[in-house]
């Protein structure tokens, strides 16, 4: 008999109290994955000069990586498995069209504004869902961007079927860029940090077990309703900026996309790793843009994937990177 | 008045098409007609659901997939008739029985292993449904040209009415249905159990009920209960995909009303939704027929997670 | 000053379908007493805890803290003005670390109120408090049990985290559900002083046991419920005697 034995390694051991970091090298290793990212990001749209269909899609990536940010920091940190990412896009997006066109607000200001009263009407329309549980939360989460659809067809407002057309777009290529590129970067160390501070702490005892939170003298509606804020801030975010990139808000906005290729990214990437909803993002909007051709095959592509990663029970590409760096493994006899 | 046959008011449920039935007809038999469009839109939206409900009352599986394998069964029949040119009665059996295999493949290979994990069951089968309703519209599905003759062409005129004998012949064949199954779950053996598995899970485990065996075969009934309404309905409109994503929506609404997992309620939530419907297209426009559903999902479950006859208290917990 | 009663409750019922779990239970507990509730299984103690705690509702009935009503309060409000609870089916927060479990009730309302915990600063590190508090109950703090993962730790550090998760809320009544169930004797008797250290402090304790003898050992007085009714009250020693009693733990090896 055969068993594997993971071990941390010595440099993971010796960097993990911040005072024991001694040698460059120990820096590095701390740094080096997020430097990666970082830099990786912030040089990407110097790279895709040359192929500027690419850069376009950077931006689309951008806005699904915190599409699904947002889901897995609710999903996995929060334990509200909201299957309604779409919901946030389209009310972020179709608020800073009504601003932008309506109320002549420029997009500098439309966007900020969008992303927070998106995120308050988010929070008011969930707020009578907060004490449902898992598969009632989900189905309520999957239906709201759908009656949100009907109800703009059906009563003809906000432009119908044909959108609101007519939103400003950004100035430059730059500030299109790192507008978003920025926003992603933020929200994900920041909510790296967030989910490790004490509050966070609460939230993730939410999710373990709401009892005892309770009992504990917490208002747990009070902390959903907190982080529903929070995760509909970011989605919301995402499609105000995606109104002006586009230039229009349409009910696409609610469509199944923001929906089921962030959850998507999320279980491939790695659930509960947040980085791990960036890279699964990075890997899954590419490869369907390459795909373009294919049309909704793609979808069946992203279904797939989805299925196959929840079926085998996969830990996610990021958790087993993250279990490469920092561990080693060898075999031992029992 | 005659004409317009295939395309019919709830035809968004069970096919396309946008018309109005009961704007055509405003004076004479507006009540006769108010309430035969209404018993046979919800006997309609039960036979969506019926599928959807067994499934989930005897195995607690949400079976998200169940409007893909409603339009998948419908394009399997089309098939069949047009590319094999199989006689129409043949071409339905086979329709049913590969829909209902494909059901308990489902199962067998990917749903057997999330077992009870709701969460991963409910991504898991939406993602199912997802990947075979866009393949097949990527597969050619798309358009209008897809259509299943009617059994029974022709229409009568009832109490001033005007109603195809397709739509007469649904109520029938629901009506016999719904009855066969309350004789089944209640004077056969085999019945019998499955109503014990589908009250109590736990306690049908402990009798020793295979639980994989037993959820095989009710994601094999509900799939084959899905393609046997689709092959009712589908000849009143075309076989599109975008009827998957409605039924789904139709199926859940129905059962969320009337309790997930339970049959009368089942059958009462669709009354509700089917008459809600009709009123509001009535007095509004057909464009609010899933409006009316997906209100009625979300408003029951805000304020009665359980449903009307739902067993589960699923908010009092044990502590 | 410890005569004076903090808590009563006046003829609680509550039915879960047809079981009957609490039919008119009425009793009074002191201030800084240590309660007992006994009973064999299924006699409804679990309920009337929840019922107090505002984890249930009761049908009919009342529950004073203070001369104040609190019935069908929420529970996190209970809990602010100082009742707390264990949970018999124990699930601390399987995911962070046994001290980081403390930080949740530490940053709850009303330990914020009463500030840093027993001289700690008002914005006093919570680590830092999460730690001394468990060293406190029993966790060694230099060994690697209070950073390891809650879901780790084995059923007795898993007793004393539910109590010190209590215990961080600084509460002035402490419902504690069959803390010593499933415990060892010589865990037990590593719990004792514990209880008896709050005790001193002045937190009322209401303890549900089935480990009679070790119950009697610490209680003040007893109650004992059967079916969901009180059959008896008073000190230790004369419940045991009751005739009830006896015959509702007929059988059991406890007494
Ligand atoms: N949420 C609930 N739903 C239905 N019945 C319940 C519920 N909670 C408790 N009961 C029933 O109420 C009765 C009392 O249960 P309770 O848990 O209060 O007993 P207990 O005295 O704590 O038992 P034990 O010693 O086993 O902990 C039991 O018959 C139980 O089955
Ligand atoms: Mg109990």
């Amino acid at each position: 008999m055969r068993r594997k034995e993971r071990i941390d390694r010595g440099i993971k051991v010796r960097t993990e109290g911040i005072y024991a970091i001694s040698s460059m090298r120990e820096i590095l290793y701390l740094l080096g994955p997020r430097l990666l990212l970082i830099v990786g990001l912030i040089l990407l749209p110097f790279i895709l000069q040359l192929a500027p269909y690419w850069a376009r899609v950077v931006n689309i990536m951008c806005v699904y990586a915190l599409v699904a940010l947002s889901f897995d920091f609710l999903a996995n940190y929060v334990g509200l498995v909201c299957l309604g990412g779409g919901f946030f896009v389209g009310v972020g997006g179709y608020l800073s069209a009504i601003f932008n066109t309506y109320l002549g607000i420029p997009f500098y200001l439309s966007i900020p504004l969008a992303t927070v009263f998106g995120a308050f009407l988010c929070t008011l329309l969930f707020l009578p869902c907060l004490p449902l549980r898992g598969v009632y939360f989900a189905i309520v989460t999957l239906m709201y961007p759908l009656l949100l659809t009907r109800i703009i067809e059906a009563f003809d407002i906000l432009g119908g079927t044909n959108g609101i057309s007519g939103v400003d777009s950004f100035p430059n290529q730059y500030v299109e860029h790192y507008a978003i590129i920025v926003v992603l970067l933020l929200v994900l160390f920041g909510l790296r940090r967030f989910v490790n501070q004490d509050i966070g702490l609460v939230l993730r005892g939410v999710k373990d077990n709401d009892q005892s939170v309770r009992a504990s003298g917490i208002n747990v509606t009070h902390m959903k309703a907190l982080a529903v804020f929070i995760s509909a801030g970011i989605g919301c975010f995402g499609g105000a900026y995606l109104v002006h990139l586009y230039m229009w808000a349409g009910i696409s906005l609610f469509a199944l996309d923001f929906s089921i290729i962030p959850i998507a990214a999320v279980v491939i990437g790695g659930g509960g790793t947040l980085v791990g909803a960036v890279v699964g993002t990075f890997i899954l909007v590419p490869l369907s843009e390459a795909l373009r051709n294919l049309g909704t095959f793609r979808i069946v592509i992203y279904c797939v994937a989805l299925t196959a990663f929840i079926v085998l029970k996969s830990e996610g590409i990021m958790v087993y990177l993250q279990r490469k760096y920092h561990q080693f493994e060898r075999w031992v006899k029992v | 008045m005659e004409g317009r046959v295939p395309a019919c008011g709830w035809g968004s449920a069970a096919g396309g098409g946008d018309a109005s039935p009961i704007r055509s007809n405003r004076r004479a038999g507006v009540i006769v007609e108010f309430l035969l469009y209404g018993i046979i839109n919800s006997i309609t939206l039960s036979l969506l659901s019926l599928g959807f409900t067994l499934v989930y009352s005897i195995s607690r599986l949400p079976n998200f997939a169940h409007g893909a394998l409603y339009i998948t069964s419908g394009y399997i029949v089309w098939l069949l008739l047009n590319r094999l040119g199989l006689p129409y009665p043949i071409a339905v059996v086979i329709g049913i029985l590969a829909t209902g295999f494909i059901g308990a493949l489902i199962y067998r290979f990917i749903l057997i292993r999330i077992r009870g994990m709701e969460i991963s069951e409910i991504i898991a089968t939406y993602a199912i449904g997802l990947a075979i309703i866009e393949g097949l519209r990527w597969g050619g599905l798309r358009g209008m040209t897809f259509t299943l003759p009617p059994f029974f062409p022709g229409s009568v005129i009832l109490a001033g009415v005007s109603v195809d004998y397709q739509r007469l012949s649904i109520v029938a064949i629901g009506a016999l249905t719904f009855l066969g199954l309350y004789l089944f779950t209640h004077f056969n053996k085999l019945g019998l159990a499955l109503r014990g598995i589908a009250q109590d899970e736990r306690a049908a485990m402990m009798l020793g009920i295979d639980s994989d065996m037993t959820a095989v075969v009710s994601l094999a009934i509900g799939s084959g209960l899905a393609a046997f309404a689709a092959i009712l309905l589908l000849p009143l409109g075309n076989i599109v995909v975008e009827a998957g994503y409605s039924v789904l929506i139709y199926a859940i609404a129905v059962c969320i009303i009337g309790g997930l997992g339970s049959w009368g309620g089942a059958i009462v939530g669709a009354f509700i939704i089917g008459f809600a419907q009709i009123l509001t297209e009535a007095f509004l426009s057909s464009h609010f027929q899933m409006v009316v559903a997906l209100l009625a999902i979300i408003v029951t479950l805000l304020l009665k997670p359980s449903g009307l006859f739902g067993k589960q208290k699923e908010l009092e917990e044990r502590v | 000053m410890s005569s004076e009663t903090i808590l009563s409750m006046r003829g609680i019922s509550k039915h879960f379908g047809g079981v009957q779990a609490l039919s008119d239970v009425s009793f009074d507990v002191k201030e800084g007493e240590i309660y007992g509730i006994i009973g064999p299984n299924g006699s409804g103690k679990t309920t009337l805890i929840n019922c107090i705690t505002g984890f249930a509702k009761p049908d009919k009935g009342q529950v004073f803290f203070r001369q104040k009503e609190i019935t069908g309060w929420p529970p996190h409000k209970i809990a602010h003005v100082g009742i707390t609870r264990t949970f018999q089916i124990m699930r601390p927060y399987y995911s962070l670390p046994a001290f980081k479990n403390l930080i949740i009730p530490l940053w709850s309302p009303r330990a914020r109120k009463l500030g840093g915990w027993r001289g700690g600063g008002k914005h006093g590190d919570r680590d830092t408090v999460a730690v001394d508090i468990l060293e406190e109950i029993g966790f060694e703090r230099d060994s690697r049990v209070p950073y390891k993962l809650a879901s780790t730790l084995p059923t007795g550090y898993q007793k004393r985290l539910e109590l010190a998760r209590c215990i961080s809320m600084r509460p002035e009544i402490i419902f504690c559900d069959e803390v010593f169930s499933g415990l060892s004797m010589s865990e037990i008797a590593g719990m004792t002083p514990l209880i008896e250290k709050l005790k001193m402090e002045g937190v009322t304790l209401i303890m549900v046991e089935h480990r009679l003898r070790e119950l009697f050992r610490v209680a003040d007085r007893v109650m004992a419920l059967q079916f969901g009714e009180k059959i008896a009250e008073g000190l230790s020693g004369d419940v045991i005697e009751n005739k009830q009693v006896k015959e509702a733990y007929l059988g059991s090896e406890e007494v």
